[in-house]
């Protein structure tokens, strides 16, 4: 039965309201628009009156437009044939290829029950020593890149995907600059890569509303594809586009903002998007790694503010590198226990170190002389800082371990480290035995 | 048997408006008919004939015109033996029985017992017909894992009772009858009830193991509330010591993210001094709440060689669970808590993070178009904090013995900002305010409880004059330190340079304490008392050093020693040795003159 009406009574932002009945909340209705039709979904239902979000937006749409309700809610279709193919935020073909429309799958499915998630165990190697010593990724992890839009967070996201032992990448892009996407395509692809890759791509030029959808749809794949057993890695870029797009719907249902504009529900919102990421017991896992960028690199900001709160630790990009404070992976300490017995003390030593030296630096900034004390943290930072932090450092995690004793041992006496004496009896550089105290690289 | 039912006239997110013919109940739970599956609700406003309820469910394919049946009851919990060791969503429904029937996802509209039905426990009943009884007086007990958990005459009765019939010891389910109560304690009163027009409707009760209790409504069946005074050990330093919790007190953990709240918590819920933990896992990541039931089950709680699972309960309801549910799971999360503080126990609830309880109310609120408070937080924000945290205390029951329930909830500011509405409401309320700060944790100077702005209320375990002797120290050490920042170390002077290590010394090896460490991760309120007044011994000693290069290098020293020395058992040997060798160094230093 197709149930059709013309007369709405209102246009409003991407939000038409008319009048109807048996409607249900969340279904789905195609409405006329000028030159073709859109999808647009229930947002809210008042008697016979029914908000109708829309995704290609109202421009154009005349108040006699035709809308007819589908029945169901928002589905994209599960199938190996999606892999290797493009598609806008909301699945339909960006590349030459057919339209896939067998298997239809609900998105923004209920989540995961608690009891049936395992604790993750497997690290992520990235070759980047500010990750796999500080801040070691574990598969499953949801976990942001902070950054002011500029910084290289998308090469960064394609080098981890690139680096990482995972089945399938999916990459959803959210009001992506064409150049980043047609980026991420080719760097797929010369690394050999596109073939188990799935690219839903909202650009800046697309409709709003259909960047709402996009996460909804790259996780419902993931998790077909995880429940398969595949292990999966989707990258989300910019999160802080999709959370905008929220901003403007609130907006236009004149919603009261909690915070700079944002609604009461940003953090559920976001929540339910990164709680996807999950290891299953007896099956595959979905990793999320994403893109938030921060506003006037505000870190209090709504947006990375909540999603700190949300996922498991975060990398703070800034001028090119990941930064030691602040960049946390809350999942390490679940996998570098097991990879080797110094690893837990370089992590914590080489940091609270680092610590000393920034302070040193201050101090020096600020014209006082500089102790013998002072000068060891300077040298030793100096040598932290282009030898451990630098993006273009690309070194297995057990390279990085011994290079951070041999800085150490470059600047410090044991003593000065604060290193528990069994730890420096077994690990400590001794000179006698050969091994350069300056520079290992 | 009517069931009430009225008619959905709007939807919007998780708010569904009901058109109702009959009375309806405020904070009455209803279901939405979706089907054959039905959603579970709860009336949070009326107005006129129109109810506003908040779903605990996706509202997803809901319609105008569909049918809401009322049932009568308020948002309640099952009270019985057998909650110890389950893992419940903010409902009360078993998380591993709906993963059995459900699989990998939470299906909405599946709802589950709490307490499994066929399940028999050894009763033995403590009171003989004749026996007088009130409200929460013990009818019998049953041996519930390590505890002897007390069957309790219904919370609900009012007045006295006479107990009628009383089962013989035996093995009972939770709904067989195990008691027949009589109103009326005595002939007078019996009369004077039965003069009553509702008299004759009072019949004798029934009772069984399992009763029913609303969540929003604190169990009140004792004699009299006290002053929290004993201290509760966590085995966290910097909290036993400076800033104590006690049993039957109310503390609070605000912090921004990654700061550290949520280890703190873990650690609290394994090492805490007390009978009952109770996690209320609220609107965070469920991940955690994955640690936590992976692994207390193969944990060994020390006080009683059992697994630590036995003693806990965990209430989750996780941040992409249904929003309405998580404002529940504190309230259900404290009831349970209560319950067994009615048997003589002391109870720890853990709430991480009262402030997704509060953004739940929040999203509430403005889908009910309420007038907006700061920050968009409802106007009775503040009270529904107070009255939360009210429902912790130390009681003695009506059979003079004690029990309490401690509450200890997370708050995650916005931005980190102390002086937002939740944290304030909080500060308010509480006896104890454990501050996250953002450097301590960046600097990796864990726990991050930040040791000037943090206070407590409640008594510490080491003496008074140690106490302010090591708060004078920490407090001076950083006026040198802000000092040095504007005048630089070549302005300080040797002495104040020397006060600035000795601060920091007692912060490195004795306000932080490495979580993951098997020694040091856990300090016996003994074991504190005896380091903490050595270190104070040291912090008092006046030392003499030819300059500050040498200080410094000493304090290093002195630091690592002491740092080897917290990972040593107090048992082993080395504990002495190292404690010697200490003794000796600081006799090296010291000025005599
Ligand atoms: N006591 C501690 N000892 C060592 N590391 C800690 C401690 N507390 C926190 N951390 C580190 O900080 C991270 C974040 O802590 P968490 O409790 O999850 O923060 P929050 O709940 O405040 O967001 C942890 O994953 C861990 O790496
Ligand atoms: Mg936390």
């Amino acid at each position: 039965m197709r149930r059709i009406y013309r007369r709405i009574e209102q246009i409003a932002g991407n939000v038409i309201t008319l009048r109807a009945e048996h409607v249900s909340y969340r279904e789905l209705a195609e409405v006329f628009v000028r030159g073709g039709q859109s999808l647009a979904q229930v947002i809210r239902l008042e008697g016979d009156r029914v908000a109708l979000q829309v995704f290609s937006g109202t421009r154009g749409i005349t108040t006699d437009a035709e809308a007819v309700f589908l029945g169901h809610p928002m589905q994209t279709s599960f199938s190996p044939a999606l892999l290797g193919r493009v598609f806008t935020g909301i699945g339909v073909p960006r590349d030459k290829g057919p339209v896939i429309t067998e298997n239809p799958i609900p998105i923004g499915g209920p989540s995961v029950n608690p009891a049936k998630r395992i604790i993750p165990y497997r690290m992520i190697r990235t070759g980047i020593p500010m990750i796999d010593v500080f801040n070691t990724l574990v598969e499953s992890q949801k976990l942001p890149i902070f950054s002011v839009a500029g910084e290289p967070y998308n090469p960064l996201l394609a080098r981890i995907a690139l680096q990482a032992e995972v089945d399938i990448i999916i990459l959803g892009g959210m009001g992506l600059k064409y150049d980043d996407y047609l980026f991420f395509r080719d760097t797929l692809e010369e690394q050999g890569a596109l073939s188990r890759s799935i690219l839903f791509i909202h650009t800046a030029a697309d409709p709003t509303v259909e960047c709402l959808m996009t996460p909804d749809i790259a996780l419902a794949v993931a998790e077909q594809f995880a429940l398969q057993g595949k292990r999966v890695l989707v990258l989300l870029t910019d999160m802080t586009n999709f959370a905008d797009a929220l901003k403007e719907i609130a907006i236009t249902m004149e919603q009261v903002p909690s915070n700079r504009g944002y609604p009461g529900d940003l953090y559920s919102q976001l929540a339910a998007r990164y709680e996807k990421a999950v290891d299953f017991d007896d099956a595959g896992s979905i990793t999320i790694l994403a893109a938030t960028t921060m506003p006037g690199d505000d870190v209090t900001h709504p947006v990375p503010d909540n999603t700190g709160y949300i996922t498991e630790g975060q990398f703070y990009l800034r001028n090119g590198h990941i930064e030691p404070f602040g960049s946390l992976s809350r999942l390490k300490q679940l996998v570098n226990k097991d990879t080797r017995k110094d690893h837990r003390t370089i992590m914590n030593s080489m940091i609270q170190l680092y610590a000393a030296y920034k302070e040193s630096q201050e101090k020096r900034a600020m014209g006082f002389r500089m102790s013998a004390w002072d000068q060891s943290l300077l040298k030793y930072g100096a040598r932290f800082e282009k030898e451990m932090m630098d993006l273009n450092v690309n070194i297995p995690l057990e390279k990085a371990l011994d290079l951070g004793w041999a800085i150490m041992a470059g600047c410090f006496e044991p003593a000065e480290t604060g290193i528990p004496t069994q730890m420096i009896d077994e690990f400590w550089p001794v000179k006698a035995r050969g091994l350069p105290a300056e520079g290992l690289v | 048997m009517t069931t009430k039912r009225g008619t959905i006239s709007g939807i919007n997110g998780n708010l569904m408006t009901v058109e109702f013919e009959d009375a309806v109940i405020q904070n009455e739970v209803a279901y939405a008919v979706l089907g054959d599956t039905r959603l579970k609700a709860e009336v949070i406003r009326v107005r006129g004939r129109r109810a506003d309820l908040q779903v605990f469910e996706d509202t997803t394919g809901l319609q105008v015109g569909g049918t809401v049946e009322f049932t009568g009851q308020l948002l309640s919990v099952e009270l019985a033996p057998g909650l110890l060791g389950q893992i419940f969503d903010g409902l009360q429904n078993p998380l591993p029985k709906l993963a059995e029937q459900c699989g990998f996802f939470l299906k909405r509209g599946t709802y589950l017992p709490a307490i499994p039905r066929d399940r028999a426990w050894a009763y033995t009943p403590a009171v003989k017909p004749g026996a007088i009884v009130r409200a929460g007086d013990t009818l019998g007990t049953v041996p519930e894992g390590i505890f002897t958990h007390r069957i309790m005459a219904p919370f609900t009765l009012a007045g006295s009772w006479t107990l009628e019939y009383a089962a013989p010891a035996g093995n009972y389910t939770v709904e067989q009858e195990i008691a027949r109560l009589r109103p009326g304690g005595y002939a007078g009163q019996a009369r004077l009830r039965s003069n009553s027009p509702r008299g004759r409707e009072q019949e004798t009760l029934s009772v069984s193991m399992l009763q029913t209790w609303p969540v929003k409504i604190p169990i009140r069946c004792y004699a009299e509330r006290l002053k929290p005074g004993e201290p509760l050990i966590t085995k966290i330093r910097i909290l036993d010591t400076f800033f104590p919790v006690a049993r039957g007190g109310t503390y609070c953990i605000p912090g921004p993210f990654g700061a550290g709240k949520t280890v703190l918590q873990q650690l609290t819920s394994r090492h805490a001094d007390v009978d009952i933990v109770i996690i209320a896992a609220c609107g965070e990541r469920a991940g955690e709440v994955v640690e936590t039931l992976r692994e207390f089950p193969h944990l060994t709680d020390p006080r009683t060689g059992r697994t630590l699972m036995e003693r806990t309960i965990i209430v989750c309801n996780t941040s992409s669970m249904p929003v309405a549910a998580r404002e529940a799971s504190v309230y259900t999360g404290v009831t349970l808590a209560e319950y067994y503080r009615q048997m003589g126990l002391n109870v720890l609830l853990l709430a991480d993070s009262t402030s997704r309880w509060a953004q739940a109310l929040r999203e509430m609120s403005g889908r009910l178009e309420e007038i907006p408070g700061e920050e968009a937080f409802p106007a009775y924000l503040e009270s529904v904090i107070a009255s939360f945290y009210e429902r912790g205390g130390i009681v003695r029951l009506n059979d003079k013995t004690f029990g309490s329930v401690t509450i200890g909830g997370t708050v995650s500011p916005a931005g980190g900002n102390f002086e937002e509405p939740v944290t304030q409401a909080t500060l308010k309320v509480v006896g104890a305010f454990h501050g996250l700060s953002r450097d301590r944790a960046n600097a990796r100077r864990f726990p991050s409880i930040h040791p000037l702005e943090s206070w407590s209320k409640y008594r510490s375990i080491v003496p008074r004059t140690e106490l302010d002797l090591a708060r004078r120290v920490l407090r001076a050490g950083n006026e040198v330190d802000q000092m040095m920042k504007v005048l630089g170390e070549e302005g300080t002077s040797l002495a104040d340079f020397v006060i600035y290590l000795k601060a920091e010394y007692l912060d490195a090896v004795y306000l932080q304490q490495d979580a993951y460490h098997p020694v040091d991760g856990a300090t016996s309120a003994e074991r504190q008392k005896y380091v903490f007044h050595y270190l104070v011994g040291i912090l008092g000693t006046p030392m003499k050093f030819a300059d500050k290069a040498v200080a410094r290098k000493f304090f290093q020293t002195l630091t690592q020693i002491t740092k080897d020395w917290n990972e040593t058992p107090q048992e082993a040997p080395a504990f002495s040795e190292i404690e010697a060798r200490l003794k000796q160094m600081v006799a090296e230093v010291t000025d005599d003159a």
